[in-house]
C-alpha cells in the first residue's frame, strides 16, 4: 500500500515537472530525485570510531547527531523527508573505513555521507568517494586536506582547519604568554603537523626548538619519553595537538615527574567532560579534573556549560530527551551543531536535489543562524568550514570561559576580529 | 582419508590432475558468481579470498607444520608496504609483478624469521612472532617520510582493462584478480601438501625426534613451512592493499593476527577448505551486526559494543558445537553419513572418525 502511494506520487511529480509550470524546485511534490532520497526519507551514513583507542568521546557524536535527526523527524523532517542515518563502526582503522564506506555506498545507496570521523580514516576513502560523486559532507576533522576543490569536489570540511586554530593559539602565547619557552606535543600525522604549521607561522618557527617538538603515535601509550623530554628542554608552555586519550595520558605523565607548564591544547583534545573520565580511569582515580586548570583552549561553539545560550538550551533538551545516558559535554555538542548544519544545507538545497546540485547549494548558499561563533568559508572555491575560533580558558573547578573577540583566518591570510552577532535557534531547533 | 584413484592415471600425475580439475571448476564456478552479484558483493567475495590466502599460509604453519604464529598480520604489512611502495612510483606497474614482488620480499623476510623461528618452541615461539606484531607498524610510524606514517600510502585502483568495456565495475576486476590468486595458491599448496614436504611438515608437527630419526631435516622444515607462510600472507597484505585502497599501519595491529588465528580455528585446524570457512566468517558475520550501532534504539555505550560482543559470543558458540572448526564438523557429519551407510573409505573402522590426523583436501 505504501509503496503504491509512493510510486503514486512520484508519477504526480513526474507528470507536473512535465507540465513545465514550475521552474522552483521548492514548490511541487517529492521525488526520488537521487540515490538515498525517496519521497519520504533521505539516507545518510557514517564512518565513526565508536570501538578502539578513538572511541572515548568521539563515540558520542553520531549518537548525538542521531538525536537530532530523531527531534527533526518528530517534527515532520524537512520537506516533508525524514533522515535516516546509518553510522558503522571502524574502530579508527583506515582498512576498515575502506570497507564500511563501500558498503555505505554500493548497498546501502546513502545520498551523502555525514560527519565521517578521523584523518588517516577519511583519507583512505575521500578518493573514492570522489570518484562515486557521492556528497562527503562535514568529515570530522580539522585536517584542511579536506579543502581540496580541484581533486575533492564532493567533499568538505566543517570544523576550523587546524593551521587557523594554531594561528589563533600561537597569537594567545605571543600576547598572554610571552617570554615563557614554548613546547610542543603532538599527533605525528596531518592533524598535529597542520596544528603546528599554524603555531610556527606565529611563534616562529626557530623560537621553538627541535628538543621542544615531541610527538606521538596514536598506537603507542606511552608519552612518558616524550614529556620528560618536555621538561628537560625548560618549556613553560606545553601547547598539545592530541586526541582526548594522549592530552590525558600527557597530563598524567606531566604530573608523575612534578613538570607543571601552562598547558595549551587543540579544541578536539580538550573536552573537559571527556578528560576529566579519562584522567579518572587512566589514573585508577587518583586523578582527575583538578590537572585541567588553568589549561587553555579554543572553541567555534558555544560553551556546553554555558546554560543561558539559547543554542546550548536547544541542544541539551535534545540531549536530555534521546540521549540521557551520554553525558552532555563538547563532543555532544559538536554533533547536533552538525546535524543542524545538514539540516540547514538540506533546506538550501531544495525540494528535490540531486547529489551535483546539493553540492552546488552549499557552495552557493550563505550558512548563517546557525549555532557557531564564527562564520563558514563554504564557496566554490573553498571547501573549509568555521574559519575561527575563540580562546577558552578553563579554571581549577573545571568551569570554562571565552576570552577575547573571535579570530578568524586562512592557511596563509591574516588573522583578523570577527564581529558577528549570536544568533537565536528557531522554534523546535528546525532551520 | 579421502583418496580418488581416476582412470587417466598415469600421464598426469593423479593428484595433479585431480587439484587441477577441481581448481578449473573453482574458478569457473567463481567467474560466473562474481557477474551475478553486485559490486559490494564483489567487494566482499574479494575480502574472502585474500583471507583466504592469509589464512591457508597460517593454516600450513600452524595447523600442519605446528608453529604458532600470531605475527602474520605484520607478514601481510610487508606484502601491503611493498606493493605500496612499488606502485608509489610506478602507478601503471601491472598487477602481477606487483603481487610477485610482494611474495618475495615477504617471503625473504620468512627466511629470515623463519630460521629464529625453527630454534624457538610453544610460547617462545608465540612470543617473537607477537613482538613482530607489535613492532613492525612502529615501523612505519618511525620511518614516515618513506613508509607515510599514521596516515599510511594511498593506493592506485587496478583499473579493468579496456576490453572489458567502460562500465565494467572494478571491483569485479578486483574480485577476479584476487580469486586468481587464490585459486592458484591453493593449487599449489594442496599439491605440496599431498607431497613429500607436506608429510614432513607433519611428521615434524607431531614428533620432531621421530622425524628427525626417520631422516628429515627438522629445522629445513620448519623454515620451509615459515617462508611458504609468509610468502602466502604477503600476497595477502598485496591484495589487501589494492582492496583497501590505502596501507596505514592501524590495518595491521595485532588484531589482525589474531584474527587470522581466528580464522584457521574456526574454519578447521590444517585444511586449506578450513582456511576457506574461516575467511568467509571473517568477512560475512561483521558485517551481519555492523549496522546494530545506529539502527537499535539502545544506549550508545551498549549498542556501539554490541556487535563486537555478538561476535565473540558467535566464535565462543561456534568452539562449542564445533571444536573441530566448521571443516571438522562437515567431515564428521560426512563421516557419519558414511558409517551408517556401510562405506568406510580409508579402510577406517566403521563409525569411527579419526581426528588426529586431518586431511589436507582441498
Amino acid at each position: 500500500m505504501k509503496r503504491i502511494r509512493g510510486i503514486a506520487i512520484v508519477c504526480l511529480g513526474g507528470l507536473l515537472a512535465a507540465c513545465g509550470t514550475s521552474g522552483s524546485s521548492d514548490s511541487g511534490t517529492n521525488t526520488a530525485s537521487a540515490p538515498g532520497i525517496t519521497a519520504t526519507t533521505i539516507t545518510i551514513g557514517s564512518t565513526q570510531p565508536l570501538t578502539g583507542r578513538a572511541a572515548p568521546g568521539y563515540s558520542e557524536i553520531s549518537a548525538a547527531s542521531s538525536a537530532y535527526f530523531q527531534n527533526l523527524n518528530a517534527h515532520g523532517g524537512i520537506f516533508g523527508r525524514t533522515i535516516t542515518y546509518t553510522y558503522y563502526d571502524d574502530g579508527y582503522n583506515p582498512t576498515n573505513t575502506a570497507s564500511l564506506t563501500r558498503k555505505l555506498i554500493l548497498e546501502d545507496k546513502v545520498f551523502a555521507l555525514f560527519s565521517a570521523l578521523g584523518t588517516p580514516t577519511h583519507l583512505a576513502v575521500v578518493d573514492y568517494i570522489n570518484s562515486q560523486k557521492v556528497p562527503d559532507l562535514f568529515v570530522s576533522s580539522g585536517c584542511n586536506c579536506w579543502n581540496d576543490v580541484a581533486n575533492h569536489p564532493y567533499t568538505f570540511g566543517w570544523q576550523p582547519d587546524y593551521t587557523i586554530e594554531g594561528k589563533v593559539l600561537g597569537q594567545y602565547i605571543n600576547q598572554n604568554l610571552s617570554g615563557k619557552k614554548v613546547g610542543y606535543f603532538f599527533q605525528n600525522d596531518e592533524f598535529g603537523l597542520d596544528g603546528v604549521k599554524g603555531l610556527d607561522a606565529q611563534l616562529g618557527a626557530s623560537s621553538v626548538p627541535d628538543a621542544s617538538r615531541q610527538n606521538y603515535v596514536p598506537t603507542n601509550t606511552n608519552v612518558g619519553p616524550q614529556i620528560a623530554a618536555l621538561q628537560a628542554s625548560g618549556a613553560k608552555v606545553v601547547v598539545a595537538f592530541s586526541i582526548p586519550a594522549f592530552t590525558a595520558l600527557a597530563l598524567l605523565a606531566a604530573a608523575k615527574i612534578g613538570y607543571h607548564p601552562t598547558w595549551v591544547v587543540s579544541n578536539v583534545g580538550s573536552d573537559v567532560t571527556t578528560l576529566t573520565g579519562l584522567l579518572k580511569a587512566f589514573s585508577q582515580g587518583k586523578a582527575g579534573g583538578q590537572l585541567l586548570g588553568g589549561m587553555v583552549t579554543d572553541t567555534y561553539l558555544p560553551l556546553p556549560g554555558d546554560s543561558s545560550n539559547p543554542w546550548i538550551s536547544l541542544f541539551k533538551g535534545i540531549h536530555d530527551k534521546h540521549i540521557a545516558s551520554l553525558p552532555w559535554d563538547g563532543n555532544v555538542l559538536y554533533g547536533m551543531a552538525q546535524a543542524y548544519t545538514l539540516a540547514q544545507v538540506i533546506k538550501a538545497a531544495g525540494r528535490n536535489p540531486t547529489r551535483a546540485s546539493f553540492v552546488k547549494a552549499l557552495e552557493t548558499t550563505k550558512l548563517s543562524g546557525g549555532p557557531g561563533l564564527a562564520p563558514f568559508g563554504f564557496s566554490s572555491s573553498n571547501h573549509l568550514g568555521f574559519l575561527g575560533v575563540q580562546v577558552v580558558l578553563i579554571a581549577a573547578d573545571g568551569s570554562e570561559t571565552t576570552t577575547g573577540p573571535v579570530y578568524t583566518s586562512s592557511d596563509s591570510g591574516p588573522i583578523s576580529q570577527y564581529s558577528g552577532s549570536a544568533s537565536t535557534p528557531p522554534a523546535n531547533g528546525i532551520p | 582419508m579421502v583418496a580418488v584413484h581416476s582412470g587417466f592415471g598415469r600421464l598426469v600425475s593423479p593428484t595433479l590432475g585431480r587439484h587441477l580439475l577441481l581448481a578449473l571448476g573453482a574458478a569457473v564456478a567463481l567467474l560466473l558468481l562474481s557477474t551475478q552479484i553486485g559490486a559490494y558483493d564483489d567487494y566482499n567475495l574479494t575480502a574472502v579470498a585474500i583471507f583466504a590466502v592469509a589464512a591457508a599460509g597460517l593454516n600450513l604453519l600452524t595447523g600442519l607444520n605446528g608453529q604458532l604464529s600470531l605475527g602474520h598480520g605484520a607478514l601481510m604489512a610487508i606484502g601491503a608496504y611493498t606493493a605500496s611502495l612499488l606502485l608509489k612510483d610506478h602507478h601503471q606497474l601491472p598487477v602481477i609483478i606487483v603481487l610477485l614482488i610482494s611474495v618475495l620480499s615477504s617471503g625473504v623476510i620468512g627466511i629470515v624469521f623463519g630460521y629464529a623461528a625453527a630454534r624457538l618452541r610453544g610460547p617462545y615461539l608465540a612470543g617473537a612472532t607477537l613482538t613482530l606484531a607489535v613492532a613492525l607498524p612502529q615501523v612505519a610510524t618511525r620511518y614516515k617520510s618513506v613508509f607515510g606514517g599514521e596516515s599510511g600510502l594511498s593506493v592506485p585502483p587496478s583499473v579493468p582493462p579496456d576490453w572489458l568495456g567502460a562500465d565494467f565495475p572494478p571491483e569485479r576486476w578486483l574480485a577476479w584478480i584476487a580469486l586468481a590468486a587464490a585459486v592458484v595458491t591453493m593449487v599449489l599448496l594442496a599439491n605440496l601438501l599431498r607431497g613429500a614436504p607436506g608429510r614432513a611438515f607433519k611428521a615434524v608437527r607431531d614428533n620432531e625426534a621421530a622425524a628427525a630419526l626417520a631422516g628429515i631435516d627438522v629445522a629445513r622444515t620448519q623454515v620451509l613451512a615459515f617462508v611458504i607462510s609468509a610468502a602466502c600472507a604477503g600476497l595477502a597484505g598485496a591484495l589487501l592493499a589494492y582492496w583497501a585502497g590505502i596501507t596505514a599501519p592501524a590495518g595491521f595491529t595485532l588484531a589482525l593476527s589474531l584474527q587470522l588465528v581466528t580464522a584457521i580455528v574456526i574454519g578447521g585446524l590444517g585444511s586449506l577448505a578450513g582456511a576457506v570457512w574461516g575467511a568467509l566468517v571473517l568477512v560475512f558475520v561483521p558485517l551481519l551486526t555492523s549496522g546494530m550501532a545506529s539502527t537499535l534504539n539502545l544506549p550508545s555505550s551498549i549498542a556501539n559494543n554490541l556487535p563486537l560482543a555478538i561476535y565473540g559470543g558467535i566464535l565462543v558458540i561456534a568452539m562449542l558445537v564445533a571444536p573441530h572448526g566448521i571443516q571438522g564438523a562437515l567431515r564428521r557429519l560426512l563421516a557419519i553419513g558414511r558409517a551408517r551407510w556401510g562405506h568406510t573409505p580409508g579402510g577406517g573402522q566403521k563409525g569411527v572418525v579419526d581426528w588426529d590426523d586431518p586431511a589436507p583436501d582441498t
